[in-house]
């Protein structure tokens, strides 16, 4: 008994961990975006079509190439095919100066419908190919030992593969870059005074430009990540949608700290998926239960929002530019 | 010996236009190593345009700009930089949430981070700065900032400092310790270029002073040669005939008394130091000073929208010779007034209405002017107007608060009035007709009254904005620079605005920066400097060296004492 | 060199013009797009006039035999309708620059608490209901309007109080409205599949018209349609006439001269958020007692959001936001059809609409920018 609430445990944690990486990279990739001073609602949209265009390129290079290929070009093709709505997102704000709501919230109409309409070919979107095969390449190292762990009872180990250590390197890396290095500090001025910025030589236009689509690339492996790692389901892309937005709500929840989604995704992950792991404990959680958990991200979003806005302690507020367009003054 | 040495900076025959204005006409300078140069002049004499070119925020349209001997095209900050000159602006261009090193870095390629706290030391003990380089820019005192800056500029590797109003924001001691940096950098060889108004400090400070006056260069002169009196002369210039209409006040008599006005920003730092005058029904009264000494402040303190810290704002409502006993006010009426800060006076004089007995006031045996008093203080414009004060209003920024730019007039209008009226509805109605009025009487030129007023002329929307302020039929009209950046013809409306407004026994404040204007406008003219008011003249008889020596004395001592502590 | 200059203002009859070349232009992307995903073209180039021909079907029905009972005709004007309530109900916000980006969980918790009366005080299928239907149908639209009162006044306090970001607060108020559905819906729902299933009472059709014609789509949606167009053109009048109006736009412009005039900033922001989201409660009493009589996480489906970009690209003009509003829904039901005549994915509806909105927001710059080609100053200096 001892033994199997341990495996548990252990299985919950592990797999709250790797369905948190979805978040890690929606949210870094966001909070290199907000950094720059772009709120860009567009993140869920940017998920579903890094989703798709990795699965895309899975589905027409699983026959033809080597695994390691595969993966990357997997990895490489969602990071391009999100870059590009953040290059959609960027010409329109920074360039034709457009709305930053009204804009993020069209890609995400056009991301999300894209998506589908892309994903539920099922001429070229043949589970078995895209999904089954290469799954386990992404699931390297631990995909290797699927035997022992299944034996064990610890199957949701294999989760842990290269995307979901990618994630947390990202994290780690954006965190360094953003708070360590001059390209961050540089980043930073953007988003908190782009006037100040531009005064000190800054190319405010190319530091949006690229936070945004590099951001947007980031994201959008959250949404391959989950089709063909976490979930390795053909229905998968249905969900990263409210992925999306919970991903924005954990940039509020980590202070725009990207080190700090990696905590903050697992906590997420807990709540969103803890209902019928406390069922299992043999708790008496009703199903009602099952979206008050769910509300919690959002709920605890808000009122880290309201606290730190209380306490008002500058380095925990959004970047100052947040949502506003920089046009350098005409004469 | 001048002409041997090579100026680091020379500008030869600068002009720059803006529009139908000339800000610089023609204007020479040279500056050389080592050198401390004041730029002096009275606001709006185009000294920081002239610098604005030397440092790359504007061009010119004539003339050449010499670098070290060699002609130089500045055309960004970053040329300027390249050509190591530096300057450090009012409005201090700093990200708040990054510390001093990182503000400091922010911008140069290839730096690192870590050798930047210790570069930053090895300035600041080179020249005497005293600086926390990984304190955060927020957590700044003004002064601090301003050290930011500074070393910023000589991060970059400047050997030309130019400094806009450096003392403007600082305390007596921050200047002293200024003035010690400013020193030694000369002493490194370095040129430094200081824009101000303050006399004593040019004096205490420079080694050439080049003095302009409305956008040309008027002398340079060795520092040691001259003194404040000549100094005075040649900022002011001659006094130059206007013709503006000035009739003798008819009948003043007190309608607005200002007493001990104290107030901070939002920094803390003081912006108006105990303030005290009175102005009159029907006559104008002229604030004269170099800008930001606190009119500003003063005329929102007096509209409810600077909070004090202490003092009185005392208006009187003139219902002269209706003297009315009690009875005609009910006990609670009184009362309620009293809490609003109103005092009834009798003969003049003020009555507290609790030192006298019952029977007293009730008897009817004293009588009270129905002149109500009251005190304006921590009102807000709303409670100000409730209280049936007719206080209007022109202020400085015409389109961020006088008037709404995307509005038309008719709504422009209906700014102070649209709450008459029970109705939720508003009526534009009578706003319409005003506005009409005011196009014809003002010749105001628009399309029509629905064009958002941001599309008009400068001098156009001056009239809509004055115009409405007077529509109201004030008791007290304050208006703070109503002519700047206005046509001749416009400005002359105006004047014969406050005219009318004066004869109908309005008590005019009038915030001016052109002396010779305020010399003939103006029955009284009171003079500010840093927050304080330093004297207050006769308009008729005043004479113009003596308003320039006001606007830049330092303060009585007593207030430097208090700055000191 | 090529620089930018914002325009004095653009001839209206040139801006429309441009308008409609953007839109046009979308439209041929969209069909090029269609090229690309849709087989059945790729097979019969020619099939791409049907795919225009589409967006003509998608609002109306060919065999229709008169107006009233032309059901895409109606489908679309209740649509239009839906989306319009929503959109207007967010103007007064955006006005007074409070980005209101909650109205999809505005107008869903005010679908939940109107269907809570209905289910609490009326009854399911087969239960006696407690209180006359006209009774039943006002109690709901006061429940409504309070829960998305509520849940708009929320963000704005900490707006007032303590500058909380309101766009980010508002954000994450609409999902924690679509849990708290899915919560209720768990509740009300035993058998745990979580459709509720419509409710008999409560019926907004039901009290306004004969009950026994109800069905027909004409009868069923012209009550909405009607209020909708009330409340534009109630809201047109609120925000152009009214005092509140007028101090909403006062303070939209600037506060500064908010505060010179003695308008109390605080008190404009609360009172307006508790309008607008009173109103997008109004739009899910509508909602729910005027069309669907139950209440699902998908309830109010988007619309919240896309609302945000009907009022936007509107230029926040209530009577405009008739025609954007009416441009969404007519891209929407065209894109629809066409997902059902060339048989695409059912999403492609939003694919299309994408694009048309990128190009819709692309091109209001060239409205409010004249690009020039400026002297190079440069060689001038030089000379």
């Amino acid at each position: 008994m001892n033994q199997s609430l341990f495996v548990i445990i252990l299985n919950f944690l592990v797999d709250s961990l790797t369905f948190g990486a979805v978040f890690m990279y929606g949210s870094t990739g966001e909070i290199i975006t907000e950094k720059g001073g772009h709120l860009n609602l567009g993140i869920p949209g940017i998920m579903c079509m890094g989703g798709a265009g990795g699965c895309i390129a899975l589905a027409v290079l699983a026959p033809v190439v080597p695994p390691a290929v595969l993966v990357i070009a997997g990895i490489l093709t969602a990071f391009l095919m999100a870059s590009v709505m953040g290059v959609i997102y960027s010409f329109l704000t920074v360039t034709l100066r457009a709305n930053q709501n009204v804009t993020g919230l069209a890609l995400t109409t056009f991301g999300v419908g894209l998506m589908k309409v892309l994903m539920s070919n099922k001429n070229l979107m043949k589970a078995e190919v895209y999904l089954v095969k290469p799954k386990d390449y992404f699931r390297w190292p631990f995909s290797l030992l699927q035997r022992p762990l299944q034996d064990a009872g610890l199957s949701a180990v294999q989760g842990l593969g290269i995307m979901f250590f990618m994630a947390v390197a990202i994290a780690i890396v954006a965190s360094i870059v953003l708070y360590r290095t001059k390209i961050g500090l540089n980043l930073r001025a953007v988003g908190e005074n782009p006037a100040t910025a531009d005064a000190a030589g800054i190319n405010v236009t190319r530091y949006r430009y690229l936070s945004t689509i590099i951001g947007s690339g980031i994201a959008g492996l959250g949404g391959f990540y989950y089709i063909i790692d976490y979930m390795v389901s053909q229905e998968a892309y249905l969900s990263i949608e409210a992925l999306g937005w919970l991903s924005i709500a954990l940039v509020i929840f980590v202070l725009w700290r990207p080190h700090m989604t990696i905590p903050g995704s697992f906590l997420f992950g807990v709540l969103f998926s803890c209902s019928p792991f406390l069922a299992a404990l043999g708790m008496n959680i009703t199903m009602a239960a099952k979206p008050v958990f769910k509300m919690l991200p959002y709920v605890v979003t808000v009122l880290v929002l309201i606290i730190s806005s209380v306490r008002n302690k500058r380095e925990n507020q959004p970047p100052a530019s947040l949502g506003l367009n920089y046009f350098r003054e005409e004469r | 010996m001048e002409t041997e040495r090579i100026p680091s900076l020379e500008m030869r025959g600068i002009t720059k236009r803006f529009g139908e204005v000339v800000a610089n006409r023609n204007v020479n300078l040279k500056v050389y190593p080592g050198e401390v140069l004041a730029i002096l002049g009275e606001n709006g004499c185009g000294k920081t345009t002239l610098m604005n070119m030397a440092s790359g925020i504007y061009f010119p349209d004539e003339g050449q700009v010499f670098v070290n001997g060699r002609e130089a095209v500045i055309r960004s900050p970053k040329d300027a930089y390249d050509l190591k000159i530096g300057m450090i602006h009012q409005h201090f261009k700093l990200v708040d949430l990054f510390t001093a090193a990182e503000n400091i870095d922010l911008g140069i390629r290839g730096s690192n981070l870590k050798d930047v706290n210790a570069r930053v030391r090895e300035i600041a003990d080179k020249y005497g700065f005293v600086i926390d380089p990984e304190k955060k820019i927020y957590e700044m005192s003004v002064s601090e900032k301003q050290t930011v800056e500074i070393i910023k500029v000589l991060y970059r590797g400047a050997d030309i400092l130019i400094l806009d109003e450096p003392t403007a924001v600082l305390t007596l001691q921050e200047i002293r310790k200024l003035f010690s940096v400013l020193r030694s950098m000369v002493q490194d060889g370095k040129s430094v270029i200081i824009i101000t108004h303050k006399l004593n400090e040019v004096l205490e400070v420079s080694d050439r002073v080049a003095i302009m006056r409305k956008g040309e260069h008027i002398a340079t002169v060795d520092t040691c040669d001259t003194n404040e009196s000549q100094l005075t002369e040649m900022m002011v210039g001659k006094k130059v005939a206007l013709n503006i209409e000035r009739s003798e006040p008819l009948d003043p008599s007190p309608r607005l008394e200002v007493r001990h006005l104290n107030a901070r920003d939002k920094e803390g730092l003081p912006v108006l130091k105990d303030v005290s005058f009175t102005v009159n029904g029907g006559e104008i009264l002229g604030i004269a000073g170099i800008a930001g000494s606190g009119q500003k402040e003063l005329l929102e303190a007096i509209a409810g929208l600077q909070p004090l810290d202490s003092g009185e704002i005392i208006f009187h409502n003139p219902k002269k010779d209706k003297p009315v006993t009690y009875f005609h006010k009910s006990q609670r009426r009184v009362r309620e007034l009293a809490k609003q800060g109103a005092f009834h006076y009798t003969d003049g004089r003020p009555v507290d209405v609790k030192t006298m007995t019952r029977r007293q006031v009730t008897a009817g045996e004293v009588l009270f002017n129905e002149d109500e008093i009251m005190n304006l203080r921590d009102k807000t414009p709303l409670q100000i107007r409730q209280l049936g004060v007719r206080l209007s209003f022109v202020p400085e920024d015409r389109l961020g608060m006088g008037l709404v730019g995307n509005m038309g007039i008719t709504d422009n209008m209906m700014l102070r009035s649209y709450r008459k009226g029970h109705a939720g509805m508003l009526n534009r109605k009578k706003p319409a007709e005003l506005a009409k009025q005011i196009i014809q009487e003002l010749e105001v030129v628009t399309p029509g009254i629905s064009t958002p007023v941001r599309r008009l002329s400068g001098g156009n929307v001056q009239k809509v904005l004055v115009g409405r302020e007077i529509s109201s039929a004030p008791k007290v009209l304050m208006a703070a620079y109503p002519v700047r950046g206005l046509d001749i013809n416009s400005s002359y409306t105006i004047y014969n605005l406050l005219n009318r407004q004066k004869k109908s026994g309005t008590a005019v404040i009038y915030v001016g920066e052109d002396l010779d204007v305020l010399m003939e406008l103006c029955d009284r003219i009171l003079v500010m400097n840093s927050g304080a008011v330093t004297g207050i003249a006769d308009g008729r008889t005043v004479e113009k060296e003596e308003l320039g020596y006001l606007m830049t004395k330092t303060h009585h001592a007593g207030g430097e004492e208090a700055e000191q502590e | 060199m090529i620089h930018l200059a914002k325009r004095e203002k653009m001839n209206p009859l040139a801006a429309w013009g441009i308008r409609l070349a953007a839109f046009v232009l979308g439209l041929i992307v969209c069909g090029l797009l269609a090229f690309l995903m849709v087989e059945k073209l790729q097979k019969e180039p020619g099939k791409i006039l049907d795919f225009y021909k589409c967006f003509i079907d998608g609002i109306s029905s060919q065999n229709a035999k008169s107006f009233f009972e032309n059901r895409k005709l109606w489908v679309f004007m209740k649509n239009t309708a839906v989306l319009l309530c929503i959109a207007l109900a967010l103007t007064p916000a955006f006005r007074m620059r409070f980005w209101n980006i909650g109205g999809e969980g505005q107008t869903l918790v005010g679908v939940l608490a109107a269907i809570a009366v209905s289910l609490y005080l009326g009854g399911r299928k087969g239960e006696e209901s407690l209180l006359p239907e006209w009774a039943l149908v006002i109690l709901m639209f006061f429940a409504a309007v309070i829960a998305g009162a509520v849940w708009g006044v929320i963000p704005a306090l900490f707006k007032a109080k303590w500058n909380t970001n309101e766009t980010l607060f508002t954000l994450m108020m609409n999902y924690i409205a679509t849990f708290l559905v899915s919560y209720f819906l768990i509740i009300w729902v035993p058998s745990g599949s979580s459709a509720l299933g419509k409710l008999p009472y409560g019926s907004l059709p039901n009290i306004m018209i004969y009950p026994e014609k109800a069905s027909a789509p004409s009868n069923k949606y012209l009550l909405i349609i009607l209020i909708s167009l009330v409340l534009a053109v109630g809201l047109y009048i609120y925000m152009k006439y009214s005092k509140h109006g007028y101090e909403i736009s006062v303070v939209g412009e600037s506060e500064r001269t908010a505060r010179y005039v003695g308008i109390k900033v605080k008190t404009v922001t609360i009172r307006t958020m508790i309008l607008s989201g009173a109103l997008c409660g109004l739009t899910g009493f509508l909602i729910a007692a005027g069309l669907d009589n139950s209440v699902t996480t998908e309830s109010v489906g988007g619309q919240g959001f896309t609302a945000i970009m009907v009022s936007w690209l509107a230029n926040f003009n209530p009577l405009l936001m008739i025609l954007t509003s009416g441009i969404i829904i007519f891209l929407n039901q065209g894109a629809d059809q066409i997902s059902t005549t060339l048989s695409v994915s059912g999403a492609f509806p939003n694919v299309v609409i994408g694009v048309m909105l990128f190009f819709i927001i692309g091109c209001e710059f060239f409205i409010n920018y004249k690009i020039c080609r400026s002297r190079d100053e440069r060689k001038e200096a030089v000379r």
